[in-house]
């Protein structure tokens, strides 16, 4: 096993001075993450139909993720064009404390009513946030925002659906769903509440201030609820909170331990 | 494996095509589901721009026991095609 030269590691200093790569990384890591819990159910989901659904998804994530470190890592490199990054360095060669991704992309799958309510949460505010990030001033995040958003479309109607379908299904899925709705809802707080480079972000123009969605995304949780005959958890001090500033819950160090396992034994390798 | 949910027969139009292609077939517990399943089964590769699902106990089939008596009647009856006609280049899809 060869150790990891130095050079090859990311400069978080570079990272984390810079509001926009900051920001570029907080959406890959949030489309990397989920899409990588999705791809846990591959091969495990309740009918082969729905483990290609999930599965489609996880790749939508997974091709959203390659966009945003790739500009990331073009951002960087004007930065520093001495020791150049890919999109496999952000992706793989950094640490718990600098992944930025929101809580809800990284808690655990659970039973299958779970995995659909943490994506329509998550499918529902990046469909209010893509719609937004597709007037940003910067070229590369509105393409971005705007490809991306035809996934996000599929994914909030099939997340919906299931919702709908747990929720106003048997005695027992109800129960269930109504119990992953109050484990997940502590972890949607989050997303709304602006971090250090988002507000530079949104006072440059080329990003969305967190709070304008709010409203939108919970009339459409509440309308999809209300189908569902499920009742909206009540929001209550004690949320969660530090995603966005590195400061994660004790399930992703896990999940980069099996996702960047590879890389970091095998620096450089190749399909 | 899920039996409560019936089998239904997928049928996918083309971009280049003008009619519904039998794809396959895949499991759902309803039409709605059954339309996504087929999205996310059948149009993967961009195969599709309109998608038909029937429910396969819909379906009522023609026994091959009756082949002869239904097809092979019509064997030696040429007339029957229209081979004897030559068709002007503007016509298409024929």
């Amino acid at each position: 096993m060869q150790t990891m030269p130095a050079s090859l590691l990311p400069d978080t200093t570079i990272i984390n001075t810079n509001a926009r790569i900051s920001y570029v990384l907080y959406l890959a890591d949030n489309a990397l993450i989920l899409g990588h819990r999705n791809s846990e159910w591959c091969g495990h989901g309740p009918a082969l139909e729905q483990d290609i659904a999930l599965s489609n998804i996880a790749l939508d994530l997974l091709g959203q993720a390659r966009h945003l470190y790739q500009y990331a890592a073009e951002l960087y490199n004007q930065l520093n064009p001495s020791a150049p990054v890919t999109e496999d360095h952000l992706a793989y060669l950094r640490d718990v404390r600098d992944f930025r991704n929101c809580l809800l992309a990284e808690q655990p799958n659970g039973h299958w009513g779970q995995t659909v309510l943490r994506q329509f949460f998550f499918s529902c505010w990046q469909y209010y946030f893509y719609q937004q990030l597709q007037h940003s001033n910067d070229t590369q995040l509105q393409a971005i925002a705007i490809k991306s958003l035809k996934e996000v479309t599929y994914h909030l109607r099939w997340s919906s659906e299931w919702v709908i379908r747990l929720g106003d299904g048997t005695a027992e899925s109800k129960t269930r769903m109504q119990q992953a709705a109050a484990d997940l809802w502590p972890y949607t707080h989050e997303l709304f509440q602006p971090a250090a480079f988002e507000q530079e972000a949104v006072s440059a123009g080329y990003g969305v201030t967190p709070g304008s969605i709010e409203k939108d995304c919970l009339g459409r949780i509440q309308h999809i609820f209300s189908e569902a005959t499920l009742s909206v958890p009540v929001t209550q001090p004690g949320l969660h909170s530090g995603g966005k500033t590195g400061v994660h819950t004790e399930h992703l160090g896990f999940i980069l331990a099996e996702m960047q396992f590879l890389q970091r034994a095998y620096p450089g390798s190749e399909w | 494996m899920h039996t409560d949910w019936p089998l239904w027969e997928v049928f996918i139009r083309s971009k280049q095509g003008l009619d519904h292609k039998h794809v396959g077939s895949l499991h759902a517990a309803d039409a709605q589901m059954a339309i996504e399943n087929a999205r996310d089964v059948y149009t993967r590769r961009m195969e599709g721009v309109s998608i038909w699902v029937v429910q396969s106990s819909d379906i009522h089939a023609s026994n091959p026991d009756d082949a002869e008596s239904l097809y092979d009647p019509a064997n030696d009856k040429a007339y029957r095609h229209p081979t004897f006609y030559d068709l002007p280049d503007e016509l298409r899809h024929m």
